[in-house]
């Protein structure tokens, strides 16, 4: 087998498992350290239930978020070593902040935290809890500037054989970076609030701990709407500059196989590579494409036809990520809103909360299907434009890295399915009683 | 100096760091199975490492990063080479992590004996490859112009690694048990203090084989022969090791935690120095080595990259003594009753 096709597995799934469970930790994080700072100026202690209860579920999860994240660490080196030659120049420096700025706060203050319950203030330990949530939030803005990077490179030269930094302040402030960390940082909120009013919802519905759990429903609640009217602002936004930047990602994004002004967008189709056309299309709305590319009707966009089939990404997975991550973010907002109308009432309606509580995967599965879109609608590039995937894997036999992924299928499987069973453990049992 | 150089000596510092930070972690994980008769010893032994381990494994990510940033091409090259033993490094990583995490969350025999292995292998097994693979370092890899490995990772078990990884099994034990010695109490404290002191039986003449061996094994003291007042750094590390002993036998257990840090951070030294200016040698021939000047980044990264770690480096040390000297301690009931302790 082609070692570059089992590192490009062995990649999404080690980053795909990972950021399951880093959106809960970025948002919940916040979330909790809120409930704490009312406890410790309330004194109330459903507050008090309410931290150590969330706060157990986000450290079950918060350890596999670590460990996952180690791997991927060193993957840039094991896998993508010519890669790494060729812009670690640019994007090692990157991920080393993130190492020496946030993880050694958010390590050692999270440590502080489990530890530190009786040895210190109410007050000094909500602290500890802001200092660790705001921590993780900045690793990922360290990260997602790396991850800005190769989507649309900036502040370098290609010199000496690869790509050299020449500005530092253009890599920092890259506008693609920063559509990311305002759509994936909220994003991270949306998915916690999700997940609170969720469980919350299971145990409303059975009537029992109703004190903590009204609470934190309506902690959640206002989080939920206005995170996900803001996601799908900020994503409105990243679907402009893809136009302008990555014309073969938009095109993919919306199966567009002919260049033409007034493009329109299709609800449903499925595309077929070798035809270069769409074997069914179900409902066509004329001219938004163009809208949604360039805010005018009548704009050109660029069809998949007029891209080099070695420059084209693969269209189905774009597409269909793109339509379940737009089609929940729509979903989400709705439920939110719902929400807000009834939130004196919520306990009248069963029906609304038991469609929270299945409604947990859905920010999951949105942003998995977002991280699709980007990367996937990225190839056939590593860096776009600048390298390409084929040429950035290590020199390495494949059976090396067959044995490795098939290790990291069988080790996150299992460690995954025992963290959420933990976590659905802990969830169902409700929070302690107040000692 | 120039800058590759400040930064060759970073890199350095920055392992050393973690093996001497995450080292009495996986002493302690090594030493678990051996010590931990019952539960309450078992919990004991990993609440004292409890709030630390997590911020003592970023010493690792940072010096993962730190090469990347600084000399990507070694980060390319060492990595892809040694790509089992590292991946089998990070799953052990992993296991160690979540097991901590997950033991005590169901109340099961089974359930705690399942992660209590995690916890040992998630220990013994980091130790020992990290001992094998700087071993061979310093014996030096093959690898060609193109940075392409030909070697197999079955050959990385010559005795010259095998000597370096018992060496760095017998320090992280050492230094764990000189841990657990200042925070655990009772009959496991007899037991911890006991055995710290025949691991130093065990330590000292594999510390003398293993620097007698690098003289033939490795060229590391060719650069001490060039300015022998480096010869002082193995003297201090020595010294550092006697010391040990005596401040165990003197029931002085902060100093001699501290005299194996020592001993830990020199011993790193040891090779780091030896090395100058190769960060990976190749054992192919002697012009493929990468060193500090042929797979460095560019000044402008280097000098972004000094200004950074000289800011956070610093800011980081202070609040990890913080959180150390917060945990100082003992262990107590108390501490195994608080819900999210282990
Ligand atoms: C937007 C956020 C985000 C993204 C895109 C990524 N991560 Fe992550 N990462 C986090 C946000 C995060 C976090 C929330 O900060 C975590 C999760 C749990 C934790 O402790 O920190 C974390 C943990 C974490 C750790 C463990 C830190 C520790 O031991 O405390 C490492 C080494 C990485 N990540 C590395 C990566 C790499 C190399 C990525 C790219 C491929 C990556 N992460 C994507
Ligand atoms: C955590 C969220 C992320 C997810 C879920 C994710 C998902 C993916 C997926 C699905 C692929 C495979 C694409 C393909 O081969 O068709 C991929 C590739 C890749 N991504 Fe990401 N990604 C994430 C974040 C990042 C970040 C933050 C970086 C860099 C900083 C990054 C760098 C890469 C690299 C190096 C590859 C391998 C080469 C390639 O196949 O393009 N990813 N990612
Ligand atoms: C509702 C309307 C939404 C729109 C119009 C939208 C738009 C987009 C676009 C165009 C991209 C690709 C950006 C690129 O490749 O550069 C993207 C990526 C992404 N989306 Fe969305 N999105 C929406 C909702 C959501 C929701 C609800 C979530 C999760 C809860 C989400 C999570 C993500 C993630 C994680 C990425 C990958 C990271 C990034 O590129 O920012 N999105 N989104």
């Amino acid at each position: 087998m082609d070692p570059v096709f089992l590192s490009r597995l062995q990649f999404a799934a080690a980053t795909m498992f990972h950021f399951l469970f880093v959106p809960l930790t970025l948002g919940i994080s916040i979330i909790i350290a809120y409930m704490e700072t009312k406890y410790a100026r309330t004194g109330d202690t459903v507050y008090l239930r309410m931290t150590k209860f969330w706060g157990k579920l986000f450290l079950i999860n918060f350890a596999l978020g670590v460990v996952t994240g180690i791997t991927l660490e060193f993957q840039f080196g094991t896998n993508w070593s010519r890669y790494s030659e060729y812009v670690g120049d640019v994007f090692g420096s990157l991920l080393a902040i993130e190492a020496s700025v946030a993880f050694f706060l958010e390590s050692t203050f999270i440590g502080i935290w489990i530890f530190g319950w009786k040895k210190m203030s109410a007050k000094a330990h909500a602290a500890v809890m802001w200092v660790v949530a705001a921590a993780g939030n900045i690793s990922g803005i360290w990260i997602l500037t790396a991850n800005g990077f190769m989507q649309n490179p900036v502040g370098y030269a290609l010199r000496n054989g690869r790509a050299e930094l020449t500005d530092f302040f253009a890599v920092l402030f890259n506008y693609n970076s920063i559509l990311q960390i305002l759509h994936v940082l909220p994003s991270a909120l949306v998915l916690a609030a999700f997940f609170i009013m969720g469980i919350s919802a299971y145990h409303l519905l059975k009537k029992q701990h109703v004190d903590v759990f009204m609470r934190s429903f309506k902690i959640a609640l206002p989080v939920a709407l206005v995170c996900s009217v803001f996601v799908a602002l900020v994503g409105d936004f990243h679907g402009v500059n893809v136009a302008k930047t990555q014309p073969a990602k938009l095109a993919a994004m919306e199966s567009h196989w002919e260049t033409q002004t007034r493009a329109p967008i299709v609800m449903f189709a499925i595309p077929d590579e070798k035809l270069e056309k769409n074997t069914i299309e179900v409902i066509s709305l004329p001219g938004l494409l163009s809208f949604l590319g360039f805010h005018d009707f009548n704009a050109e966009v660029k069809g998949l036809k007029d891209i080099p089939r070695d420059e084209r990404p693969p269209v189905l997975p774009v597409f269909i990520g793109f339509r379940t991550m737009v089609g929940i973010g729509t979903l989400l907002i709705l439920l939110s809103v719902y929400g807000w109308f009834r939130r004196n009432k919520i306990m009248e309606s069963p029906g609304y909360l038991k469609i929270l509580m299945f409604s947990i995967p859905l920010p999951y599965l949105a942003i998995e299907m977002g991280w699709v879109v980007t990367e996937v609608g990225r190839q056939p590039w590593i860096v776009y434009g600048v390298l390409k995937t084929a040429d950035a894997a290590s020199p390495i036999a494949a059976t090396q890295v067959l044995f490795s992924l098939i290790g990291f299928i069988l080790v996150y499987g299992l460690l995954g399915a025992v963290g959420f069973y933990l976590m659905a453990q802990n969830a169902k049992k409700g929070p302690e009683a107040a000692h | 100096m120039e800058l590759q150089s400040i930064w060759f000596f970073l890199w350095g510092l920055l392992w050393a760091v973690f093996f001497m930070t995450d080292g009495f972690d996986f002493g302690i994980g090594t030493l678990y199975p051996f010590l931990g008769k019952t539960d309450q010893d078992k919990r004991m032994m990993i609440n004292s490492i409890g709030p630390l381990w997590d911020g003592n494994e970023v010493w690792l990510l940072t010096a993962g990063g730190v090469t990347f940033a600084a000399f990507p091409k070694v980060y390319a090259v060492m990595f892809s080479s040694l790509y089992t033993p590292l991946m089998l490094i990070l799953f052990a990583l992993i296991f160690r992590g979540v097991a901590f995490e997950f033991r005590g969350k169901i109340n099961s025999e089974g359930w705690k004996k399942l992660w209590d292995t995690f916890i040992f292998l998630g220990s013994f097994l980091p130790a020992l490859l990290f001992g094998v693979a700087f071993a061979n370092i310093f014996q030096g890899i093959p690898f060609d112009d193109k940075g392409i490995y030909h070697g197999n990772t079955l050959k990385l078990l010559n005795p010259y690694g095998l000597l370096g990884g018992i060496l760095f099994v017998l320090l992280f034990l050492q230094h764990g048990a000189n841990w657990l010695n200042i925070r655990t109490t009772g009959e496991l404290r007899q037991r911890a203090i006991a055995v710290s002191q025949k691991i130093w039986l065990a330590l000292v003449p594999v510390a003398v084989i293993f620097l007698i061996a690098s003289y033939f094994a490795t060229d590391l003291y060719a650069n001490y022969f060039k300015t022998p007042a480096l010869f002082l750094v193995i003297f201090v590390t020595v010294a550092a090791l006697l010391a040990t002993r005596f401040f165990i036998a003197g029931q002085h257990f902060f100093k001699a935690w501290f005299a194996s840090a020592i001993t830990i951070v020199g011993a790193t030294f040891f090779g780091i120095i030896g090395l100058f200016p190769r960060l990976f040698p190749s054992s192919m021939d002697a012009a493929y080595s990468l060193t500090a000047f042929n797979a460095s980044s560019s000044p402008l990264t280097l000098k972004i990259m000094l200004g950074v770690v000289l800011v956070f480096i610093p800011l980081v040390i202070i609040y990890q003594a913080w959180s150390y000297y917060f945990f100082r301690h003992p262990v107590s009931r108390e501490d195994l009753d608080l819900e999210d302790a282990y």
